[in-house]
């Protein structure tokens, strides 16, 4: 079963990403991590996303169209990017999410992805 | 309870303990008599919310066991008269049912009321650990019918949400009812094998707390269940060198906890572990253990086990660690239990004890299926290919062991071996 890893981060969080003194332990957690996957061959897919505030959100009411700067919900924690793991049930995708780097931190979210059926 | 530290224990405290104790000894005396699992459970349950508030204000009880059967007692008869009344409803609405009432049988049941409620614990423990019960439950189970520990706070240690933690003890006690698993000690020729679960099952609630210290509460608790649920096993068992085997194993590993960090929070390797942190108190009982365990000459897996971590805390009163005595320990393990850990744990030994270059031979013969997400495994694989100037393969492990690593303080100390190395990500 397919299952995406959320990764969660808050501002200081993403902030490590280009500071100097954090940046080499924040890449190399991530980076570890990634490959623990592939190399216990769980891995299947994933990316990285650029940190909230370069986000942009696109509305559509009543035939108005609203853009906005910034993520769809105000909060606390954005997401930073996802794994994609294929795992036999929750209980291995439990267990892989809680190595992820973000899971001490601002948190991981686990969500079943939906198998679409192939197209004809 | 001789745990050396009741001048420490607060009302609250010494209400929870009690309360506990009660708990089990009377849902396995109440399930041996036949009351149903289940409404011994809700019945007891509230009993002990009633017995927490009272005895934390009133202090413990001279019989607490009696207070608690008392209190628990009201609540089932009022459930069997529950049941009694619509059964009653029932009948007069033609749907029929049998002679008889709920309340008549449970006070028949329930006709002796000794002074002192047996401890008859073992039964249940056994009942836990049967065959029959999901392995990966057992640990839990024992937690929560022995020492009526709650879901919510077993969850956090096997991963689980409350919800996903409560609906498998559900599911486990009703495997018991419907199986009709007998709460009762295995005859001579089962009990070897069935006590090994029970341990096994004792030492997974301890195991998995232990791998995430930092003085979290929720973890501590955990660890001191578990060697509480040691504590009774030995009491119940006072002829069996295993149960002393595993209870010494637990405590000389707890003996250690407040070592295992510094005072910042950071990560400290065994061997570099300020002894002085160590709980004398708890080494003391855990030795006494092993040798009460020793003179039945019945040698077992916790036995070695707690062997080899009494000699890690010799390095308290030595000064040194006795590596080639580790090391014969794990060859006795190996060679009859050879477990992923043992393996991995003998390698270790050998590469202190011998060289880098045996452990590398040890540590090659492991097949890597066992050890794909087996962390210590990689931990390892780093320090000796470090030590053998491999570094290509050396960082390669540590990046392994880092990207498997859950607790963070770990984390950040594999990640400054990774760039003490040299490695770092541009």
């Amino acid at each position: 079963m397919k299952y995406a890893v959320l990764v969660l981060e808050s501002q200081a969080d993403f902030a490590e990403r280009t500071d100097p003194a954090r940046l080499g332990a924040y890449w190399g957690a991530y980076s570890a991590y990634g490959q623990a996957l592939g190399q216990a061959g769980v891995a299947a897919g994933g990316n990285c996303l650029h940190p909230s505030a370069t986000a942009t959100t696109v509305r559509i009411r009543d035939g108005k169209r609203t853009v906005q700067d910034g993520p769809f919900a105000d909060t606390k924690e954005q997401i930073g990017g996802l794994f994609v793991i294929d795992v036999p049930n929750l209980d291995a995708a439990i267990e892989w999410a809680a190595r992820c780097p973000s899971a001490s931190r601002a948190g991981v979210e686990i969500r079943p992805i939906v198998e679409m059926p192939t197209q004809k | 309870m001789n745990d050396g530290s009741m001048s420490e224990i607060t009302p609250h405290a010494a209400a929870d303990r009690a309360a506990r104790e009660s708990y089990g000894r009377l849902l396995a005396y109440l399930a041996r008599r036949g009351v149903d699992f289940a409404a011994a459970e809700d019945a007891l349950g509230e009993a002990f919310v009633l017995a927490l508030q009272t005895w934390e204000r009133d202090g413990v009880p001279a019989n607490p066991d009696a207070w608690l059967l008392t209190a628990a007692r009201r609540r089932l008869i009022d459930a069997a008269r529950q049941a009694d009344a619509q059964r009653r409803l029932a009948e007069r609405l033609g749907a029929g049912g049998a002679p008889g009432t709920a309340e008549g049988e449970l006070t028949e049941r329930l006709i002796d009321e000794p002074g002192v409620i047996p401890d008859e614990r073992l039964g249940l423990m056994f009942a836990c650990a049967h065959p029959a019960i999901d392995a990966g439950v057992r640990s839990a189970l024992m937690l929560h019918a022995v020492l009526g520990m709650e879901a919510a706070q077993i969850a956090p240690a096997f991963l689980l949400s409350a919800s996903a933690m409560s609906q498998r003890l559900v599911r486990a006690k009703a495997k018991i009812r419907e199986a009709r698993i007998e709460l009762e000690v295995p005859g001579a020729g089962q009990l070897a094998e069935r006590l090994d679960d029970v341990l096994e099952a004792i030492y997974g609630g301890f195991g998995t707390a232990w791998e995430h210290p930092g003085g979290e509460p929720t973890w501590l608790e955990l660890n001191e269940q578990a060697i509480h649920l040691g504590r009774v096993l030995v009491k119940l068992m006072p002829r069996e060198p295993e149960p002393l085997g595993l209870l010494a194993l637990m405590l000389h590993c707890h003996a250690r906890r407040d070592a295992r960090r510094d005072r910042e929070n950071r990560y400290i390797p065994l061997d570099q572990q300020e002894t002085a942190r160590w709980d004398l108190a708890l080494i003391k009982e855990a030795e006494e253990s092993l040798r009460a365990a020793f003179s039945f000459g019945l040698i077992g897996r916790f036995q070695i086990e707690g062997a080899i971590q009494s000699a890690h805390a010799s390095r308290a009163f030595t000064g040194r660690t006795d590596w080639a005595a580790i090391v014969t320990l794990y060859n006795e393990l190996v060679a009859r239990w050879p477990t992923v850990g043992a393996l991995v744990g003998r390698a270790a030994a050998v590469s202190f004890a011998d060289s880098p270059a045996a452990a590398a031979a040890l540590i090659e013969l492991i097949p890597l299926d066992r050890v794909n997400t087996y962390q210590p495994y990689w931990a390892l694989c780093a320090h000796v290919y470090r030590e053998l100037n491999n570094l290509p393969r050396a960082t390669a492990a540590l990046r392994r062991a880092l990207g498997l690593t859950t607790d963070p303080t770990t984390r950040d100390f594999l990640q400054s071996r990774l760039s003490t190395a040299g490695e770092s990500f541009e």
